[in-house]
């Protein structure tokens, strides 16, 4: 990424507020995947644009100060989450990635719907999020 | 494994003692200890000569691959003993004279033994084998074992050359022959020759008897240095003179005599067999006979003399095999004549040949060269050298009494015979025989004459030599020797082989026919055509001789190299350069041809299919109604593809491409797959980014900002695919609907809810009916980003390795 030489205010002004929501309705997309439009690979994919627009509006140093994530630990977590909630139900002597789901009552939302799809779909959406950050970081930092 | 088994393989266990007997006996020539083997083995089969001469035979069985029919059966008959016999008697001296030739301090000795020892089973192999397969093998083993002997200098580049040039011509024989082999086992079902003979009958009346028989021929013809392909016996004359005695003249060559003569109850009667055999024959005898004249090197007329001779033999064997036109045996002694001929002279011609290749050793190993041009007056300093090349010559000339002269005066005479055959059209042609053998008769007696004149006699010149000249040691001289002598012996007194060989291999060469009498006699009488032939040999022979002044000048005689290298090498070169070319041609090392190769190869093989299967159809029954908006979209989304090609500006062309991109998921929208749509748009975003990205880091020198040329074969190619894209495209749609299948989606509309508790039907299938594949894309982007972070943060330098 190219060292910021002119004065970005408005972009970086904007760029605080919008990313809160993006963070925020990518987060929503990915719980909210199983009813509606949306899932783990969408929800990642918008979360890392998020993240993208961070590194386009502050330069790198200042981003991985505030974002002190390794992105390739994310894939790892996000691939062995997928596969985790396989093999889990292999243990129970299920075939391997079956998905359960049932319906509790949880004290704030009221009665929601719990499935173990939701892991295996935040497992997608980390490994999306860490895979982007990863090939973005790795291409802008590279001289 | 019976004892014969264990005869047959014994040269190949002993060959791997014989390293170790190299390294750690330094005090003693290694040939000493290699020499027990085939002496032994020569006294083994001796003891079968009993059981053979009274018309029997040992048959011992082996099983090794039972279940392909391919078993390690060993047959010995008259003719496997006669050649069995020869290679372990002529292998016996070979290497007694090897101890003398080769020198114990300088020479790798393990290697020539090890070879040699291998060549020698292999043989015994070939000879003793009932199953063709296993002959096959061993056939295979002694070209390899000739190559390696033929490079046994492998510093000399001549002599690699010789080993490549034998390798090449016999392997590709054998090939053939293994392909010939095939088809037998296709007609008859077995790999066994006695059985093959048995069903001779049944192979005969086969479509495939033709090819079988042409492709085991090429593999007899290229063994046995036939014409055309004699071109690599001369150049294997680099190998060491023992291996030229021992293989070049007395046994490799002779496989494909054996092979021929073995075969001959199977294929013999045919017109084929016994055009092609007789013509390759006769014409290999004349050309050898005439080339050999024109050579300077003793060796070289050896091996061109070799060439002549097995010519004279498969000549024999082609005429032989007319006996079995006439099988009931009427007027049996005209055919078996030929047979009898060939039997005697690939005795005789073991003898005389294999001695003439010592004395043209001990020639250049006590004098340094063996150029005729050179040499002269060595008979008074070599008496006994002279003495037994003098034996040697006058057999190989066919003069009385040794037993050259006794075989080819029975040659002459079976020539004569044909003549008065009345079948294959021989009527016509038959007349030929006689000619031809006539001339090359007359040109041996003039090599013969010629080799021994310019080496022996004349001055004695000592300026002409590096090395002190003087007889050579009496070691030496054994093998020679003994074998000028069985020269005499059979020469005088040819019966003694009559009955206990010469009978009993022609027996087997021509099962139907009983009661051979073979009586070799001397005189014939006047009235013999073949002596009058034989005066008219050694008439004119000496009248050619000496007017050799006159014609020693012409360019025939100048030029001794055989004008069918030539040809090799010209085929040899093209077959490279072809080779090269052909590569050169097709393989640019530009992605851009090799796609265009897959996208033609693609294109005809698919439109091939379709129009092969008249697959063509469109069907606009169930085509759904295309709204405005769509036909909006449509012309949108075709207008930024055309234009893609037309854009000299990367920047322009990556924007112009992800409008393409967004449209698409307009399309997603349109269709009602909001999951898609998104995703569409949000990859389209990132590949953007990444893009811009990269571009950045083009460099600028070579910043293409020219227009992409413009290639007709390439937009042929490429309307080519989008034509029958969409035609498949069409058809499968057409056909698609047509055959009412239930769509599996039904199930998930229905289950989505119950069974995986999602409205979103998409993310259901996505993460629970089929989250493998999930699972695996996303391993693959996890690759593909930490390929990308290799790619870029790994920097190794030029030596190092990951």
């Amino acid at each position: 990424m190219k060292p910021i030489k002119s004065n970005e205010v408005m972009l970086q002004t904007l760029t605080r507020i919008l990313v809160f929501i993006v963070l925020s309705f990518s987060i929503y997309l990915l719980f909210a995947g199983h009813n509606q439009p949306g899932g783990g690979f969408i929800g990642g994919l918008m979360t890392a644009s998020g993240i993208a627009l961070l590194y386009l509006s502050f330069d790198i140093k200042s981003v991985k100060q505030s974002l002190p994530i390794n992105f390739i630990t994310v894939i790892g977590i996000g691939l062995l989450l997928a596969v985790g909630t396989g093999i889990a139900t292999m243990l129970l002597g299920y075939p391997f990635l079956t998905q359960f789901f049932d319906y509790f009552y949880l004290p704030v939302f009221g009665e929601a719907e719990l499935t173990t799809a939701i892991p295996f779909d935040i497992g997608v959406y980390l490994v999306v999020v860490g895979a982007a950050i990863t090939i973005f970081l790795s291409i802008a930092e590279d001289d | 494994m019976t004892i014969l088994h264990w005869a047959t393989l014994s040269p190949f266990l002993f060959a791997l003692l014989i390293p170790m007997l190299y390294k750690y006996i330094k005090r003693i020539h290694t040939g000493w200890f290699v020499l027990i083997v085939p002496l032994v083995l020569f006294i083994y089969f001796l003891s079968f000569l009993p059981v053979t001469s009274s018309g029997g035979s040992v048959n011992q069985t082996l099983n090794w691959v039972p279940s392909l029919g391919i078993n390690f059966n060993l047959y010995v008959d008259g003719l496997s003993l006669l050649f069995a016999l020869l290679i372990t008697g002529i292998g016996t001296l070979v290497v007694l004279y090897s101890i003398y030739y080769l020198s114990k301090g300088t020479e790798k000795l393990n290697n020539f033994y090890v070879y040699l020892m291998m060549f020698m089973g292999a043989m015994l192999g070939i000879v003793l084998s009932d199953n063709i397969i296993v002959i096959y093998v061993f056939w295979e083993v002694t070209s390899i074992a000739s190559s390696l002997l033929i490079s046994y200098w492998f510093y000399r580049k001549k002599s690699i050359d010789g080993a490549v040039k034998s390798m090449l011509i016999t392997v590709f024989g054998g090939l053939s022959m293994l392909g010939g082999f095939s088809l037998l086992y296709v007609i008859s079902g077995t790999f066994s020759i006695r059985e093959l003979i048995a069903n001779a009958d049944m192979i005969a009346e086969s479509s495939l008897f033709l090819p079988a028989m042409l492709l085991v021929l090429l593999g007899a013809f290229t063994k046995s240095a036939q014409f055309p392909f004699h071109i690599w016996l001369p150049d294997a004359m680099e190998a060491p003179t023992p291996v030229s005695a021992y293989l070049h003249s007395a046994t490799m060559v002779k496989a494909g005599i054996y092979l021929v003569a073995r075969l001959t109850p199977v294929f013999g009667g045919s017109a084929e067999w016994f055009w092609i055999i007789s013509i390759a024959g006769t014409v290999t005898l004349f050309w050898g006979s005439i080339s050999a004249v024109r050579q300077k090197d003793l060796k070289s007329l050896l091996a061109f003399s070799t060439i002549s001779q097995l010519g004279l033999i498969m000549t024999l064997l082609g005429l032989g095999s007319a006996a079995f036109y006439y099988s009931d045996g009427m007027e049996d002694s005209l055919y078996t004549t030929a047979v009898l001929a060939a039997v005697f002279h690939l005795v005789n011609h073991a003898t005389f040949k294999g001695s003439l290749f010592m004395t043209a050793g001990i020639v250049d190993h006590e004098t340094g060269t063996r150029d005729i041009r050179k040499l002269g007056g060595l008979m008074t300093i070599m008496p006994i050298t002279a003495t037994v090349s003098l034996v040697g010559l006058a057999s190989m000339a066919g003069l009385p009494p040794f037993n050259g002269f006794l075989s080819k005066e029975l040659f002459l005479q079976a020539t004569v015979n044909v003549v008065s055959f009345d079948f294959f059209n021989l009527e016509t042609w038959g007349v030929l025989f006689p000619v031809f053998a006539f001339v090359a008769s007359v040109l041996t007696f003039l090599y013969c004459i010629i080799m021994f004149a310019k080496a022996f006699t004349g001055k004695f010149k000592p300026e002409n030599y590096d090395a002190h000249v003087h007889e050579a040691p009496w070691g030496m001289l054994i093998s020679p020797v003994i074998l000028g002598s069985l020269v005499i012996i059979f020469g005088l007194f040819p019966n003694i082989l009559s009955s206990s060989i010469i009978e009993p291999a022609m027996a087997a060469i021509m099962p139907h026919t009983q009661g051979f009498d073979v009586k070799i006699s001397h005189w014939h009488g006047w009235s013999s055509p073949a002596l009058w032939m034989t005066i008219g040999v050694i008439v004119f022979g000496l009248g050619l001789y000496m007017l050799m002044n006159k014609w020693s000048q012409t360019s025939f005689y100048l030029k001794e190299r055989d004008p069918l290298n030539q040809v090799y090498d010209n085929w040899y070169d093209g077959l490279v350069k072809g080779s090269q070319t052909v590569t050169r041609i097709q393989m640019t090392g530009l992605l851009r041809d090799y796609i265009a190769y897959m996208a033609i190869f693609i294109v005809m093989l698919l439109g091939y299919s379709m129009i092969r299967y008249d697959a063509f159809a469109i069907d606009t029954a169930h085509v759904s109604e295309v709204t405005p908006y769509m036909w909006l979209l449509v012309l949108a989304f075709t207008a930024a593809t055309i234009a893609v090609p037309f854009i000299n500006n990367r920047l322009t062309a990556v924007i112009v491409i992800s409008v393409i991109g967004f449209l698409l998921s307009l399309f997603f929208v349109q269709f009602r797959a909001p999951d898609l749509a998104l995703t569409q748009l949000l990859v389209e975003t990132v590949t953007i980014i990444l893009f811009m990205l990269v571009f950045q880091r083009l460099p600028k020198l070579k910043k293409e900002k020219s227009r992409p040329r413009f290639k007709l074969v390439n937009l042929i190619v490429s309307i080519g695919v989008g034509g029958i894209f969409t035609m498949i495209a069409l058809s499968s749609f057409a056909f698609g609907s047509d055959v009412n299948y239930d769509s599996i989606a039904e199930y998930f509309i229905e289950n989505s809810k119950e069974l995986a508790g999602g409205y979103n039907m998409v993310n259901v299938i996505l993460v629970d009916f089929r989250g493998l594949d999930t699972m695996l894309e996303i391993l693959v982007l996890a690759i593909a980003a930490l390929g990308v972070y290799t790619l870029i943060k790994l920097r190794l330098k030029g030596s190092e390795d990951v």
